[in-house]
């Protein structure tokens, strides 16, 4: 019973996949979406980290950490702009976000 | 080996079934909470795989800032969740699909290729044993050497991402009177002072442009 790299690559698949269904799911909520965002940038961390340790090359994790910087700046943003619509509309209902009618 | 594999099954079984949870739960500050404890077994996923360093700054950066950021924002947007819940069964049968879809390729893939890599020579952590360096001393060589220019492209990412968040979210109110710093240090004995004769029996009025 030995974990392969494979293993790790199904679970960030997993978790990959399982961000991309809430966004299907959660179609009207944005918080819930940017977690799922979260959800997969999590995933795709998981998949350098388990390369970085089966190729032996520690690239692979500084990689991980540009990405976690670039996943915080997001979600920083995102919730800024999610906290000023709902200052705006008083909701943060997806389908409610046509103010610039694109 | 036995612990490292029970180790791993018990991670990957939290991690999955908290992002699970994550897109079902009814109340979004539980799916926050459970977004964190999918974070915390994604960190004891990579301390598995020797990365003890990224582990630390995945519960530090993640769970301390991005996800507390998160529940700050949940529980001071009063919003009405139940009614953005609506729909959530009428997208149900399309995302399922296409994310079934996804997923078994995916894992078909992955399990039917193995992309040769196997445990036999797990070279990430022998390589660094025999070097005598720890995750974090090795992450650091290439990271303040190789990666500089990256490195710092980072912090400047962050740095435009705070001063953008500050700028969407500051409101000046009007009314509110603030202190002009410019405007103190510019003054003189000679603005500041102003000596009115008054003459007797009668009263001042003070000037229109409210410095007086």
């Amino acid at each position: 019973m030995t974990i392969g790299i494979g293993h790790y690559l199904t679970v960030a698949a997993c978790l990959f996949t399982l961000g991309m269904l809430g966004i299907f799911l959660n179609r009207k909520n944005v918080i819930i979406i940017l977690m799922s965002i979260e959800l997969m940038l999590l995933a795709v961390n998981i998949n350098f980290v388990a390369f970085s340790y089966f190729l032996g090359d520690i690239v692979g994790q500084v990689f991980t950490l540009l990405n976690l910087t670039v996943a915080a700046a997001e979600a920083a943003i995102g919730l800024a702009i999610v906290v000023v619509y709902f200052r705006n509309r008083g909701s943060i209902a997806v389908e409610d976000i046509n103010m610039m009618k694109g | 080996m036995a612990l490292t594999a029970g180790f791993f099954y018990l991670f990957a079984i939290f991690a999955v079934v908290a992002g699970v949870m994550v897109i079902v739960a009814r109340n979004p500050v539980h799916a926050v909470l459970y977004l964190i404890l999918a974070f915390f077994n994604a960190a004891g996923l990579f301390i598995l795989l020797g990365a003890e360093f990224l582990a630390m700054i995945l519960i530090i950066v993640y769970v301390g800032a991005v996800a507390v950021l998160f529940l700050f924002v949940v529980m001071m947007l009063d919003v009405d969740f139940a009614e953005l819940k609506a729909g959530f069964i009428k997208n149900a049968p399309v995302g399922l699909i296409v994310g079934g879809i996804v997923l078994a390729e995916l894992i078909l893939l992955f399990l039917g290729r193995g992309f040769g890599l196997e445990v036999s020579h797990p070279s990430g952590s022998a390589a660094q044993a025999a070097s005598g360096l720890t995750n974090t001393q090795a992450l650091g060589q290439v990271l303040y050497t190789k990666y500089v220019y990256f490195f710092e492209v980072a912090g400047l990412i962050l740095l435009v991402a705070m001063v953008g968040a500050i700028v969407l979210t500051l409101q000046h109110k009007v009314g509110v009177r603030r202190q002009s710093i410019s405007r103190q240090v510019a003054r003189t004995p000679k603005t500041g002072v102003e000596i009115v004769k008054v003459a007797s029996g009668e009263a001042i009025v003070p000037a229109a442009d409210g410095n007086s």
